[in-house]
């Protein structure tokens, strides 16, 4: 395209989005109007929500295109700062938009791998793959590979990765719309999940990468407006400073305070959170007791105490005036016993851990790998520097992240776009632990200390809603919250933000709006990436290459549906723990990608052979540890070297990059030609230059 | 290979001085992006002590400080690049 045309284009799109920015808040305005004006807060919802998602529709709709490069690479002519903010919002999912300051809430300092991690890695994308990859100019990731190190196997292997990270990623941010859909309209979890698919399908299905792109944008805008209020409004509330980011030294200050009075034993307060703990401590022990009663007792001790309850009941029901409220406690403790061995040892061995934690003492939240002793604090730092590392390399790894640096004009403006990424990334990342830090100040100095009689309304509105996100009970029964009585699940931070600010519903609405963009946005680009590695990689390329381009778009978005209805079954079985899902993603995108792909371009020598023994190698070292680690899969082997399984990657990547070298150096150096790929690629523009642009 | 090949592709001396630049920018960024994470971060409790700006230092690095230098890394990477892209004449044309 012409250099003035694009700059047109350009101009262009800053005013449609400025318009449209402006469109938004001027809507946001209207409805807390309308709220003032007694419209119930469930309506609120059903516009925010309804109304986001016929926006996403209409911009699907109006970018429908049947051109290839548009379908796949949105015509090579996103400007660096629009490729920025659609990066922006493929990158962040539900997990950092709803769970990361519940992560830094609950873990403090340690919980800032994921703030190092998710932006430190685009300087990876920067300085070893984005050029580059524009340069080559194709499609997709296993493009490159396939052409850099020849024949289909390696191909293949990308496309097999690509396709197992992807899809891992996919069901979580899915999983994610239908928590927020379902508690924020009401519908069944099932129903959330198929309400938010058909409007990703909408968007993706006719317009791909290009619908993708522009909507992408879009929900930047409402996700960064989403999560920015209601923190600002908190500032203000308690530091009087409308920047967040600078203003929470001061509270980080008061909270650590707090902390000590709280852990001290001679202060009144600290007092009663002794004797809470203590109690903690008792229930532990019992809990210890019983654990080891079962061990030697099986199934006959499991019966005898059962019966002990059954009779407890049956006893309570004999004597005349019994408050019947005793009895059906007695009733469900009875009918609650678990009923086999297995239940009965995990359901203890968690009761365990959970007083084990509430009868220690508070962490300090600034303080780095806090434990008892010296071997607890080095094996927390050894994995907090793994899993920075593995979110590092596989953010510079996840295909449908560097997918996106195909789309940009040049090689100039790609470098300009991971700046740009990066600007709108941090925006985010830097704000989640000042969030952390505001809430934690909040619970510590006015909901502990608070009387049971008169809580803040935002705790017993939510603690009605979801007993995992928000319990308080009086343990020592002297009607004041000590904070050992309190239990927040991590992802009410975000959510019950707004009401913690005492900001009115259309906030809480905005943010549930925002939670929504950051999954619907993610899953828009992974899905499009898998359906792009079977179309293209594994249709085009290498099953028909002469199939015709309407074929070929057919075909893509055929395989669009069929993946979002797979993706949607295998999300309504529910399968583990989000925050692992994301994690193993990243693992298993740094092993199988990054060394490959780095290598690709710094080290000529680096040959197919290579590449086949380091991307399988790498990818097969991490699958089997993450499958033989992670309680999911119930195996429970040992770790190596204390490693979690959601940092299997740092074993994989080695594994990788030892594979690529030593196979190379056994076999003979790549063909003159790859030798002139990998110069094309590493100089922006060369004179007698082959080419490698698919237009 | 299926590309249009280069015949008349021909590296020069002064070719190679640019990638050789460009190596030298990046592992220099790369040895600040280390730094910045992995060596503060393992003494993270050794820093501690210390205070910037009203934080403990090891929590600020985290949180903000390790963040804007990774945007000051890739900032000065696009600008010296493009700088190095119009000494050695391989700047893109307006296409």
């Amino acid at each position: 395209m012409a250099g003035p045309a694009q700059s047109r284009f350009f101009s262009q799109l800053k005013r449609y989005y400025s318009l449209y920015t402006g469109g938004f808040i001027g809507f946001v305005v209207m409805l807390s109007i309308l709220e003032q004006m007694g419209v119930p807060n469930k309506m609120l919802g059903y516009i925010f929500l309804g109304a986001t998602v016929l926006l996403y529709a209409g911009i699907g709709i109006l970018s429908r295109t049947s051109d290839v490069s548009e379908y796949y690479v949105a015509g090579r002519r996103v400007p660096a700062l629009f490729n920025g903010m659609a990066t922006g919002a493929d990158w962040m999912s539900a997990a950092s938009f709803i769970g990361l300051a519940g992560t830094l809430y609950l873990s403090g300092y340690d919980g800032l791998a994921f703030v190092m991690g998710w932006t430190g890695g685009y300087c990876l994308v920067a300085l070893l793959l984005a050029p580059y990859l524009r340069k080559f100019g194709q499609f997709t990731i296993p493009d490159f590979l396939g052409a850099r190190y020849g024949g289909n196997i390696p191909r293949s292997i990308g496309v097999f990765a690509a396709i197992l990270c992807s899809f891992t990623y996919v069901i979580a941010q899915i999983y994610g719309l239908g928590l927020i859909v379902s508690r924020f309209t009401g519908l069944d979890f099932g129903v959330g999940v198929f309400v938010g698919l058909g409007s990703i399908l909408v968007c993706s299905f006719l317009g791909g990468m290009r619908a993708v792109t522009w909507t992408q944008v879009a929900q930047y805008v409402i996700l960064i407006v989403a999560y920015m209020i209601p923190v600002i409004w908190l500032s203000v509330k308690h530091t009087g400073n409308p920047v967040p980011q600078i203003a929470y030294g001061y509270v980080l200050e008061q909270v650590t305070a707090r902390e000590k009075v709280l852990n001290d034993p001679l202060t009144p307060e600290g007092a009663r959170e002794a004797e809470v703990r203590a109690i903690f401590k008792q229930k532990q022990e019992e809990a210890e007791a019983k654990l080891k009663a079962l061990k030697t007792g099986g199934d006959a001790y499991l019966a005898e105490e059962k019966s002990k309850l059954v009779k407890a009941a049956t006893d309570l029901k004999a004597i005349r005036n019994t408050d019947p409220k005793a009895i059906e406690a007695a009733d469900k403790a009875a009918a609650d016993f678990p009923a086999d061995v297995v239940t009965a040892h995990s359901a203890w061995r968690m009761a365990v851990e959970s007083d084990r934690v509430k009868a220690g003492p508070i962490t300090a939240h600034a303080e780095p790998f806090a434990g008892k002793d010296d071997a607890t604090r080095d094996k927390k730092r050894k994995n907090f520097l793994a899993l920075v590392l593995c979110l590092m390399v596989g953010t510079a790894a996840l295909p449908h992240i560097l997918m996106r640096f195909y789309t940009t004009p040049s090689v100039k403006e790609a470098r300009l776009s991971v700046f740009w990424s990066l600007i709108f990334i941090s925006l985010l990342y830097i704000t989640a632990p000042a969030l952390a830090v505001l809430a934690k100040y909040d619970v510590y100095t006015l909901l502990v200390g608070s009387s049971f009689s008169e809580l803040p309304s935002w705790v017993s509105a939510w603690a009605s809603v979801d007993k995992t996100l928000m319990s308080v009970t009086d343990i020592n029964k002297d009607g004041i919250v000590q904070l050992a009585e309190i239990t927040i699940g991590g992802d009410l931070i975000v959510l019950a933000m707004p009401e913690i600010a005492g900001l009115p519903y259309v906030v809480t609405a905005l943010v549930a709006a925002g939670g929504l963009a950051a999954a619907l946005s993610t899953a828009d680009g992974l899905m499009l990436t898998i359906a792009n590695a079977l179309s293209h990689d594994v249709y085009y390329k290498m099953i028909d290459p002469h199939a015709p381009t309407t074929r070929r778009l057919a075909i893509s978005k055929g395989l669009l549906v069929v993946v979002a209805v797979f993706a949607a079954y295998v999300t309504s079985l529910k399968p583990g723990d989000i925050l692992f899902l994301v994690g193993a993603a990243f693992s298993l995108a740094a092993s199988a990608f990054f060394p490959a792909l780095a290598l690709g371009v710094f080290w000529k020598r680096a040959n197919k052979f290579g590449a086949i023994l380091g991307m399988s190698g790498g990818l097969g070292i991490c699958m089997y540890y993450m499958y033989m680690t992670f309680p999911f899969f119930g195996v429970n082997a040992p770790l190596w070297w204390d490693i979690n399984p959601i940092s299997g990657g740092i074993f994989g990547m080695s594994v990788g990059f030892a594979g690529v070298i030593i196979g190379s150096l056994l076999t003979a150096a790549p063909e003159k030609a790859v030798q002139e790929l990998v110069d094309h690629v590493r100089y922006p523009n060369l004179e007698g230059d082959i080419k490698t642009e698919a237009a | 290979m299926h590309f249009l090949t280069g015949e008349n592709m021909r590296l020069t001396e002064k070719h190679k001085q640019y990638w050789q630049k460009n190596l030298r920018l990046t592992g220099v960024l790369l040895v600040i992006w280390f730094f910045a994470t992995f060596v503060t971060g393992w003494f993270a409790r050794d820093l501690q002590s210390l205070t910037i700006l009203g934080f403990p230092f090891s929590f600020y690095m985290g949180a903000q400080g390790a963040l804007l230098i990774y945007l000051f890394l890739v900032g000065y990477y696009t600008y010296r690049m493009d700088k190095l892209d119009r000494e050695y004449g391989v700047q893109e044309g307006d296409q």
